[in-house]
């Protein structure tokens, strides 16, 4: 067995566990549950075996028929006319029940595409060998959170992560930003589309009516996606950013880029902006672009945001020296987020034996299918569970996205409906397992006496499954 | 009214000390004791950034009109509370409380946090702290503390996930609407002791199987109720996330979110009635921060919201008399309406209380900073008068009876510029 030792600020030595307990949590920490035989695999190499995952072309993108953003703007700007018309009509003398099906068959067109989007991320993660890739497109994915309790942004989060944050997870951190920020799906979800600068030419035509800046990007651009809440930036700070980014929007029925980002240059508010002390000329596009650059250089941005990987990663309440060692990383290499994510892999506190994660629904789910190598077949084997979980699929309720800590999802209703979940996946499944061999190649090394017990003296198959994706290690990574 | 006071005086000194209520005697306080034990409070978050001058438009402001422009409500739209506000014309049944004088507004409240981050200001809301990452606990969980030496007091949160407000070292319940549990199973006794050596799970899950115990005759109470489909209580506690899209919502599914949310509510109360039962209880809505296009949607919000309290009101039954509800959310928005119909997050907001234990007649709660330029807070917001924790204060001591002192020490921790608002029950 090969130690690899690491200073841990000039204080004790750091060493890492065996090959055998770096196998498994390499799989169920890093990665996203093992499959079957999958442990094995990670065994000869576990840091290898992940490092090998990383890649500059990015993430994999789900399979689901790759509608871009742009032709879902449109299908969804389409049924948003019909519904209208339909309504006007029943508003009149006599109903037109054929417009309203048809309104109603679009919308519920619509909703099948983005259930088809949910349905085939949720496969890839089930069914893909490199775990630990994938769980880092989902942690920017939830980074760059868009929601699906926004109509138009609905239908427009498949094609965000497939055409914003998978190609660029593994390139540097400021194409990711630029790629999400002027995405059409955060340029809905956060009302930029129609932030229009008071003294610009539309702004001026319209004289207030209906035309004016919205600072909602501008805020969480700065609170959640870059440098933090506790930068140290004020209001003016948003509103002057907010100022910036006028004219970033999306394509209308009657423009060239439809359903595609533009810059709209007679709504961009004209002047020079001061943004955290710091002074931007006049310009058109490049003024937002450059506040975007700004910030992704900011060294609170790489604070905030290793410290985020950290709590999702490793712990809720992460090792300083694991973050000082990512922070580092990203700050030596400009960002590049390739590199942040080997320097996680290197990092000896990233593979403390003793789990501290505890599973969140999405995470917990999607296991249990890996431990019996399968996918969900439908939406409907998915959703429900997710939804009652707190865990609806596209729907993070706030622009901050899922909570990733213990103390929201171990709640007394959560363990008690997990529970409900897992007996009546086992009443499907177990009959064909051998539970022993699964809570060996579940958790390899991180199976403890107490649970390999409790799952060999179970009554049937079915309370043995039940058992192990119940137990604590296995909600835990 | 002195006497209680003193009773309570004396058992906050008592636990400070660590003398337990047995050591003071319970037959000389055996009244009053058994008094407080009915007392019931439950907080309502309104997630989002709740627009406060949208639950109590302020149409007898003269400012009002001009600075809403397009969102403005006419004085003939909303429900008359008073000659300066009304109540958002989808909150009938808060306004017909506040008629018996079981309904009040504060109409500008805010938390003492001021950066406008939905985030920073809900876990200030929810820790009652004075500033953010002040305290990892939640303020009523640090209530439960204040009180388990005195009396066991329960507390239940709505909603599958456990709010911050009431995280902490006491073990609160959480609940949402589910399938039940089979208790002839051996599943859950056996993960009982599976979960044995766990500090997290064990509690965690032991109270989850008290609760669905507890669940069963809280929803056979109120059975009587014909048609009773509980599954679709899920959706109120996050509305927005209940449907695809909340402007996808049609009046129908209007209508079915209204009557979930207001078996939500009926079923919460039926919890809170059962003997052993929670006397504090937490609510999450969601789905508050309107940026564009606001009207459609807070409007829905707020029909909700008025269905939450309307089941409330009708599951606690009787026990309304001893029952107050807050409703606060983390900050109000712009007073001014932005370019897209909607605003921006803002300062002070609207807080509603309600409660049967609320004392008959009384206006709003605070003052009325006023709506012109100069009174607005960094000329764009709604200026708060009134810490919310002034308010939480007030209620805890005089309604369920925690000691001030320990208030102070313990529950609200830096707030003594946040005078308890007195006189409310």
């Amino acid at each position: 067995m090969s130690k690899i030792a690491c200073q841990r600020k000039g204080e004790r030595r750091l060493s890492l566990p065996s090959k055998d307990m770096m196998a498994a949590i390499a799989v169920t920490r890093f990665g996203l549950g093992a499959r079957p035989g999958e442990i094995d695999a990670a065994k000869a190499d576990p840091q290898g075996f992940l490092i090998a995952q990383i890649r500059r072309d990015g993430a994999d993108a789900p399979q689901d028929g790759g509608e871009t953003s742009a032709q879902r703007f449109e299908q969804m700007r389409d049924y948003q006319q019909q519904q209208k018309a339909a309504r006007q009509k029943k508003d009149g003398e006599a109903s037109d029940d054929a417009a309203l099906q048809a309104a109603k068959a679009a919308q519920l067109a619509l909703r099948d595409k983005v259930n088809a989007d949910f349905l085939a991320r949720a496969r890839l993660a089930t069914n893909t060998p490199a775990g630990f890739r994938e769980r880092w497109a989902l942690f920017w994915a939830n980074h760059f959170t868009v929601s699906a309790t926004k109509q138009i942004t609905s239908v427009l989060i498949g094609p965000f992560e497939r055409e914003a944050i998978r190609p660029h997870v593994f390139d540097s951190f400021e194409t990711l930003l630029v790629a999400s920020s002027t995405h059409p799906a955060m340029l809905t979800y956060l009302d930029q589309a129609q932030s229009i600068g008071p003294n610009s030419q539309i702004g001026l035509r319209r004289r207030g009516a209906r035309a004016g800046l919205n600072e909602n990007l501008a805020r969480e651009i700065m609170e959640l996606h870059t440098v933090g809440v506790d930068a140290g930036y004020t209001q003016s700070d948003v509103t002057e950013f907010a100022r910036a980014l006028t004219g970033f929007s999306v394509g209308r029925d009657n423009e060239d880029r439809q359903g595609q980002f533009v810059f709209r240059d007679a709504a961009h508010e004209p002047g020079a902006r001061t943004i955290m002390g710091r002074r931007y000329a006049q310009g058109d596009i490049q003024q937002g672009m450059a506040v975007l650059k700004t910030l992704a250089a900011d060294k609170r941005t790489a604070r905030h945001v290793c410290g985020k990987l950290a709590r999702h990663f490793v712990s809720d309440t992460p090792p300083p020296a694991l973050t000082a060692r990512l922070e580092k990383r990203w700050m030596d290499t400009g960002g590049d987020l390739a590199q942040v994510a080997k320097a996680l892999v290197e990092s000896p506190e990233a593979w403390d034996p003793t789990p501290a994660k505890f599973k969140t629904p999405y995470e917990y789910t999607l296991s249990t299918w890996r431990l019996i190598g399968a996918e969900p077949s439908a939406i409907e084997r998915l959703a429900p569970i997710l939804t009652g979980l707190g865990q609806k699929p596209f729907s993070p309720p706030s622009p901050k996205g899922w909570a990733e800590d213990a103390q929201t999802w171990a709640s007394p209703d959560g363990l008690i409906k997990r529970m409900q979940w897992a007996q009546g996946f086992a009443a499907v499944v177990a009959d064909r397992t051998d539970p022993n061999a699964l809570a060996v190649s579940a958790l390899g090394a991180r199976l403890t006496p107490p649970v390999a017990k409790a799952v060999s003296r179970a009554e049937t198959r079915k309370e043995a499954f039940a058992l192990l994706v119940m137990s604590p290690e296995f909600q835990r990574r | 009214m002195t006497a209680q006071i003193n009773r309570r005086s004396l058992l906050g000194l008592g636990a400070s000390l660590g003398i337990t209520v047995n050591f003071l005697g319970s037959q000389v306080f055996a009244a009053t004791e058994g008094d407080l034990a009915r007392k019931k409070l439950v907080v309502v978050i309104c997630r989002g950034g709740m627009d406060g001058l949208s639950v109590s438009p302020p149409v007898g402001d003269a400012n009002y009109a001009n600075l809403r422009g397009s969102i403005a409500l006419r004085p003939d739209q909303v429900l008359k509370l008073d000659d300066t506000f009304g109540l958002h014309p989808e909150l009938k049944a808060v306004h017909a409380l506040a008629l018996k004088g079981e309904a009040r507004i504060a109409p500008a409240i805010a938390s003492p946090d001021r950066a406008r981050s939905h985030f920073e200001a809900q876990d200030v809301l929810e820790t009652g702290a004075a500033h953010v990452y002040g305290t990892e606990t939640g303020w009523l969980n640090r209530t439960l503390e204040a009180l388990a030496p005195v009396r066991k007091v329960e507390g239940l949160s709505v909603g599958t996930t456990a709010p911050l407000i009431l995280r902490g070292k006491v073990q609160a319940a959480s609940w949402s609407p589910g399938k039940g549990v089979d208790e002839t199973a051996r599943l859950p006794t056996l993960l009982q002791d599976l979960y044995r050596n766990d500090p997290m799970l064990g509690p965690a899950f032991a109270r989850g199987l008290e609760t669905e115990t507890m669940a069963q005759t809280a929803m056979t109470a109120l059975s009587a109720t014909p048609a009773m489909n509980i599954a679709a209580a899920s959706t109120p506690t996050r509305p927005g996330a209940a449907r695809m899209s909340p402007t996808m919502a049609n009046d129908r599914q209007n209508r079915a979110g209204g009557e979930a949310a207001r078996k939500l509510g009926s079923t919460l109360g039926g919890f809170m009635i059962q003997a052993g039962g929670p006397q504090i209880a937490a609510i999450s809505l969601d789905g508050f921060d309107t940026h564009a296009g606001q009207l459609g949607q807070i409007a829905t919000r707020l029909s909700y919201m008025d269905a939450v309290l309307d089941g409330l009101h009708a599951g606690l039954g009787a026990e309304w008399k001893n029952t107050v509800v807050i409703a606060v959310t983390e900050f109000g928005r712009t007073a001014r309406v932005n370019g897209t119909g909607g605003t921006d997050h803002g300062t002070a907001s609207t807080g509603l209380v309600l409660g049967g234990a609320l004392k008959k007649g009384g206006g709003v709660i605070g003052d009325w900073p006023g709506l012109a330029d100069n009174a607005l807070f960094e000329n764009r917001d709604t200026a708060p008068t009134l810490d919310m924790r002034g308010l939480f204060k007030g209620v805890l001591a005089d309604h369920i009876g925690v000691d001030r002192a320990i208030l102070e020490r313990k529950v609200f921790p830096d707030s003594a510029t946040a005078k308890p608002v007195t006189g409310l029950v």
